[in-house]
């Protein structure tokens, strides 16, 4: 056995804020910008004689994401107490699901370079965050505790470890997010710690006598919470892991050494031991004796089922093969669920999808990018755009036009028709009128047209340019290049 | 006081219930038990302890009478299921009041003693 051969073997286990008002066992709204400590009441703080009550849209939420990975969802739920000590966590013990979640089975296809992976999930599960721990910036020998973040409805998944790769890791994570927030199930933003990541990393090295796969011992990297720190900490420890068993082939196993929880400082790029993690039995789980089971009803599970929308890959899919757009642009206009749903409306108000992906493209994914912002902030309804792209297409303005009235109309907000009244877009089309154009420009470049009749065709552009400019952009460039090539050639 | 009746609650227990009793506690099992809990314990307090959960093992260990061979575990003991709330928010504590019963704080923040997760490093 070789390094060479040893195949990275990794699972991910992530954590994100379901997109809830309020946490999930009482009525504490969930806010991320508040004064710490007053997001709070006696449930959320651990108070002796407060009774949770469970959150039927984070119930709700989070079945939705299980179906939307195709995993079954169990006629009976519960919930267990996970028992630690720790100041972030009030109660000392975390209200989760041990072993009867609301979801099992499921799977992930996800887009790498190499084609599609498919990625199991084990489980989905629903739990509550622990508050916020701060260490006393100012060297002093205490720690600050906000809890406005304890008992914020958090969703686990769990996958199989079907990942081989770094990349496939943070493919995996992005994925998961995209589905997230497609679903409406969390926002998933990553600088407000609403997603978290647990990659559990080892290396397989064949198999032992008994015909079974043998592995490194399983590192869990524990809290990462931007996809570029999960391949940097995956990369890391692949590279530990093979080190380490080249180094020591018959110590360095599974079966020797377990299982252990590492940090990762993400500013050194290096992974650390932590202390050896307290084992199942130490959590010393039992049944939430103050929350009842969860029994979901068929129908609603159906119904359920019946808001999940579209998913990314079906829908990239779909925009190739059904509107013929190219696999670049169906990649973009699928990314985000309310980009896909804008341009699915201009396309069909136009009736002419690859005319609105252009625009999608060149206009309104240009002014996303500039802007940093989301299609919600675009400030254009897909009515405006279709009207838009309607009078480019009938030929009542030019398409380089259509442009400058598409900044207009994010400028003024005035419907198109308006703006080309108003400032006098309007294509001229009238040959007598376009005529004119072009012979203005020909006397005006000389030279060029004699370029031309030389044998430069470069030199068409120019004059092309030159007529258009002289229409103040308004001709129709069909019409100039008509007349202008009669004129030259005769 | 729990304890305390556990202990005099086991004195009654029946011969039968002696014959199924739990083995008793172990001096580590005990010290354990107070490192997942947080809680230092003195010599003293672990012998002490050692005895009173050993005894409370074997009141509760009473249960192990009953033959449940043919008995579904229950997930829970009332026979009620999916007790759901509306997602509305409501009107909590002020940090103030959340700071009130606060052994220690600072600002509005809870204090703790520092608390250090950094680990052996590698
Ligand atoms: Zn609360």
């Amino acid at each position: 056995m070789t390094a060479a051969d040893l195949l990275p073997t990794i699972g991910l286990e992530v954590h994100m804020h379901l997109k809830t008002r309020t946490k999930l066992f009482c009525g504490c709204p969930v806010r991320y910008d508040a004064r710490p400590n007053s997001c709070v009441c006696p449930v959320c703080l651990g108070m002796p004689g407060v009774l949770p009550v469970m959150n039927g849209r984070a119930v709700e939420l989070a079945v939705r994401m299980a179906l939307a990975l195709g995993c079954a969802i169990p006629d009976l739920a519960k919930w267990d107490r996970k028992h630690y000590y720790y100041p972030d966590l009030p109660k000392n013990y975390q209200i989760s699901e041990y072993d009867q979640p609301l979801g099992i089975g499921g799977f992930l296809d996800v887009e790498t370079p190499r084609g599609a992976v498919r990625v199991g999930i084990t489980r989905v599960h629903l739990e509550e965050d622990a508050g916020k721990l701060m260490h006393d910036e100012r060297g002093g020998n205490f720690s600050v505790v906000d809890l406005n973040r304890t008992g914020t409805p958090l969703l686990e998944i769990v996958s199989e470890p079907d990942i081989h790769g770094a990349e496939d890791a943070r493919a995996y994570a992005e994925a998961l997010r995209q589905l997230a927030v497609y679903l409406g199930v969390g926002d998933c933003h990553l600088q407000l710690g609403q997603m978290r990541f647990e990659p559990n990393v080892s290396l397989r090295i064949g198999t032992g006598p008994d015909g079974k796969p043998r592995y490194t011992p399983i590192s869990e990297i524990k809290n990462l919470n931007s996809f570029r720190s999960v391949e940097r900490a995956v990369v890391f420890e692949l590279a530990r892991h093979r080190q380490e068993y080249v180094a020591n082939p018959a110590e360095y196993t599974l079966e020797n050494l377990g299982k252990e929880t590492r940090g990762w400082r993400d500013d050194e790029g290096v992974s650390f031991l932590q202390r050896s993690k307290e084992e199942a039995h130490d959590y010393r789980y039992f049944p939430e004796p103050d929350l009842v089971p969860f029994v979901p009803d068929r129908a609603w599970v159906e119904a359920v089922r019946a808001t999940v929308p579209e998913l990314p890959q079906g829908r990239r899919r779909r925009f190739i093969s059904e509107y013929g757009l190219p696999e670049y642009d169906a990649g973009v206009l699928t990314a985000e669920r309310g980009v896909a749903d804008f341009f699915e409306k201009v396309a069909g108000l136009v009736k002419d999808p690859k005319t609105a992906s252009n625009w999608m493209m060149q206009d309104v994914m240009r002014v996303l990018n500039e802007r940093k912002a989301g299609i919600a902030d675009l400030g254009m309804t897909p009515e405006a755009l279709a009207e838009l792209v309607s009078l480019v297409k009938q030929g009542a303005i030019n398409r380089n036009k259509g442009t400058e009235v598409f900044g207009k109309m994010l400028a003024s907000g005035k419907p198109a028709g308006e703006i080309v009244r108003q400032d006098g877009l309007a294509q001229v089309a009238d040959a007598g009128a376009v005529e004119a154009f072009v012979d203005q420009a020909l006397a005006a470049n000389a030279r060029t047209v004699e370029d031309y009749k030389g044998g430069k065709k470069a030199a068409l552009g120019r004059l092309m340019g030159e007529a258009m400019k002289a229409s103040g952009g308004k001709a129709n460039p069909q019409l100039v290049r008509e007349i202008l090539l009669r004129k030259l050639g005769g | 006081m729990r304890v305390d009746v556990a202990i005099r609650s086991a004195r009654d227990l029946t011969a039968a219930a002696r014959k199924a009793r739990i083995l008793p506690l172990s001096r580590e099992e005990v010290l354990k038990v107070g490192t997942l809990s947080r809680i230092g314990l003195s010599d003293a307090e672990v012998g002490r302890f050692t005895t009173q959960l050993s005894s409370i093992l074997d009141y509760v260990g009473k249960l192990r009478e009953l033959d449940t061979s043919g008995v579904e575990p229950l997930a829970h003991a009332l026979p009620l299921h999916n007790v759901l709330r509306p997602d509305e928010p409501r009107t909590g504590l002020a940090p103030e009041q959340a700071l009130a019963g606060a052994p220690e704080a600072s600002g509005d923040f809870f204090r703790v003693p520092r608390v250090l997760d950094e680990g052996v490093s590698a």
